[in-house]
């Protein structure tokens, strides 16, 4: 039997056996893109994310209209003049009554957190985790609520919104919910998905 | 022909020394049937999982009305999927149990931290394969818990909201999300699964089991190397485990055929209905058995530190799996049983006992003001146990183990 030799210099062994291991490293990282990679959203789901448009027309106030971008609800209120007033002025119970911690477009970080006067564009879903709060636009004393202003509440985890999707404070969820890109290129008209000029 | 196979692959030895020989303790007793119990469910959720899979697509469009063909038009398609749905709340029932049993007789301690190891990671590969099979159905409850979970990834700093489109491969769960699912479920796990479950029960046999006693019956063994507080596997252990399985079976046949749904705790009410993405129903619950760890989440609700309380409850839910992987570490207790620790032990295991039970009935019902702070109050009770382990076991008087298992 042929015994192994002892390497003459154990040194630069120890160093080929470093810099092979290390090459060996760097092809893993190279062959793990392509599996990474293939868990994006494909071509065809970036796609399924264009713009959709509402015809808002036939909206009363105090209607709420759902409609899908992107797989998710997107909630399109019309509001009467009256709750128009309660968004700038009822606002100590809200955790973040100017959205700076939150998710939306500059357009919309104003008094009534709406790019047009009367009519909110919120993306549906609890910024808690995810559930899709339920409209519920009556005041007064409510089965989750002593003194409700009308907006919305997460029948998931309790969490309160007002009637633009500012959060109320000592509520799960973290922020308001998200304000999707939209604009409104006529009067009735409403774009969502692009930020746009009305 | 056996010493044919003999000589070049050694089967009798390898059956002699994992199944009909191998030396169980004298002293084991009820909590030592679970181990057993467990392979079995494993082998069964195995095979009525690849008969379903035989009948099942994996499309968003089509997958919850295959599951209603398997269960109508399929010849005993609706036996399959009661055992599979059954079988996981099965599962979960036996592992628990085998893991209680653990942490009463101190199974976890030295040598046997691998032995623990391998048994956690089947726990949390457990969870992972219970999450998946979960959403595969394609209800409202499948949904909206993978719409919940994945959020959840969205609430880790910088990264989160990326990485949850990642996850789920579009901008919101989707078709392609249950197909990525159905392959974590049917193929990924599955085999994780059982390679570390084989490598749990080598461990076990290198090192041999545990008892009630904790006693070490490898100080006193006879001339062959066998321990004297041993009886061989075959017949004795197999009598008992094949009467525990008909035990096991009578119950689990009977929820299988008179409450299949579980009263709505196997198979959700919610469930029946197909997913819709515009619509979250009234409740959403998890599985029973995660609902420990859903309570603690719901309990952080405050941010700490500029992190939100989201991402706090999950790093508090994800806490609460992965400690019990620390559970070798924690405890610096001379004693292995219960039985011969302190009563700081017994107290501290009895919180643990009850804390485990409040939060899996408080993350099952509705939060309201009181329930949060009883979660909050019993998530404390729940990791005391682990993180002050290593104060309370070095302070309490232990009492002195026998050489031999007393008889």
């Amino acid at each position: 039997m042929v015994q192994p030799i002892s390497p003459p210099n154990p040194g630069r062994r120890k160093f080929l056996s470093l810099i092979t291991g290390f090459m060996a490293s760097v092809g893993a990282v190279f062959l793990a893109i392509p599996f990474l990679s293939a868990f994006k959203p494909s071509a065809r789901a970036e796609a399924a994310g264009a713009p959709v448009q509402v015809d808002i027309s036939s909206l009363v106030p105090g209607q709420m209209k759902v409609v899908e971008w992107r797989g998710k609800p997107i909630f399109v209120v019309k509001m009467a003049e009256s709750t128009v007033k309660l968004l700038s002025s009822n606002l100590t119970r809200l955790a973040d009554p100017n959205g700076d911690d939150s998710n939306q477009p500059d357009y919309v970080k104003n008094q009534i957190r709406s790019r047009k006067e009367g009519v909110a564009v919120i993306t549906g879903v609890c910024t808690h985790l995810g559930c899709s709060p339920k409209y519920y636009p009556e005041t007064g004393s409510v089965a989750f609520d002593s003194d409700w202003q009308g907006g919305f509440f997460c029948p998931c985890h309790g969490s309160k919104f007002d009637m633009v999707g500012r959060v109320y404070a000592g509520v799960p969820a973290p922020t308001n919910m998200d304000v999707p890109p939209h604009y409104f290129p006529r009067e009735d008209l409403l774009v969502i998905g692009l930020d746009g000029v009305s | 022909m056996l010493q044919w196979i003999n000589s070049r692959f050694p089967i009798t030895d390898l059956v002699e020394r994992h199944l009909s020989k191998y030396p169980a303790p004298t002293n084991l007793n009820f909590w030592y049937l679970f181990g057993f119990l467990l392979i079995i469910v494993l082998v069964m959720q195995i095979l009525t999982g690849l008969w379903l899979m035989m009948n099942y697509t994996n499309t968003a469009e089509e997958a919850f009305s295959s599951v209603e063909y398997i269960m109508r038009d399929v010849e005993y398609g609706w036996l399959l999927r009661y055992l599979h749905a059954a079988g996981a709340s099965a599962f979960f029932v036996l592992i628990y149990l085998h893991m209680f049993r653990g942490m009463m007789y101190g199974s976890y301690q030295k040598p046997r931290e691998l032995i623990w190891l391998g048994g956690w990671v089947t726990y949390v590969l457990l969870c992972a394969e219970g999450f998946t099979g979960y959403v595969l159905p394609w209800g409202q409850m499948s949904f909206w818990a993978a719409q919940v979970i994945i959020s959840l990834l969205g609430s880790i700093p910088l990264v989160g909201e990326d990485l949850a489109t990642w996850v789920r491969g579009d901008y919101l769960i989707s078709g392609i999300t249950l197909s990525r699912l159905f392959a974590f479920h049917v193929v990924l796990l599955p085999i994780m699964l059982i390679a570390v479950v084989f490598f749990h029960i080598l461990a076990l046999h290198e090192i041999g089991s545990n008892n009630p006693d904790g006693i070490d019956i490898k100080k006193h063994v006879d001339d062959d190397g066998v321990p004297l507080d041993s009886k061989p596997f075959y017949p004795y252990d197999i009598t008992h485990d094949v009467y525990a399985l008909g035990v096991f079976l009578l119950f689990f046949c009977a929820i299988v055929f008179f409450f299949p749904g579980g009263g709505g705790y196997i198979l959700e009410t919610v469930n029946f209905e197909p997913a819709n993405p515009l619509s979250t129903p009234e409740h959403i619950v998890p599985s029973w058995y995660y609902t420990p760890y859903y309570a603690m989440l719901r309990a952080v609700d405050f941010s700490l530190f500029g992190l939100t309380a989201k991402f706090l409850g999950f790093v508090t839910m994800a806490a609460g799996i992965a400690i019990f992987a620390a559970l070798p570490w924690l405890d610096r207790s001379p004693v292995k049983s219960i039985r011969y620790k302190g009563v700081f032990s017994k107290i501290f295991l009895a919180g643990f006992v009850v804390s485990f039970f409040v939060l899996g009935y408080l993350g099952l019902v509705p939060p309201t003001e009181i329930k949060n702070i009883l979660a909050k109050v019993f998530t404390i009770i729940y990791f005391s146990y682990f993180l002050l382990m290593p104060i309370y076991t070095r302070l309490e008087k232990c009492k002195p183990v026998p050489e031999r298992v007393p008889t």
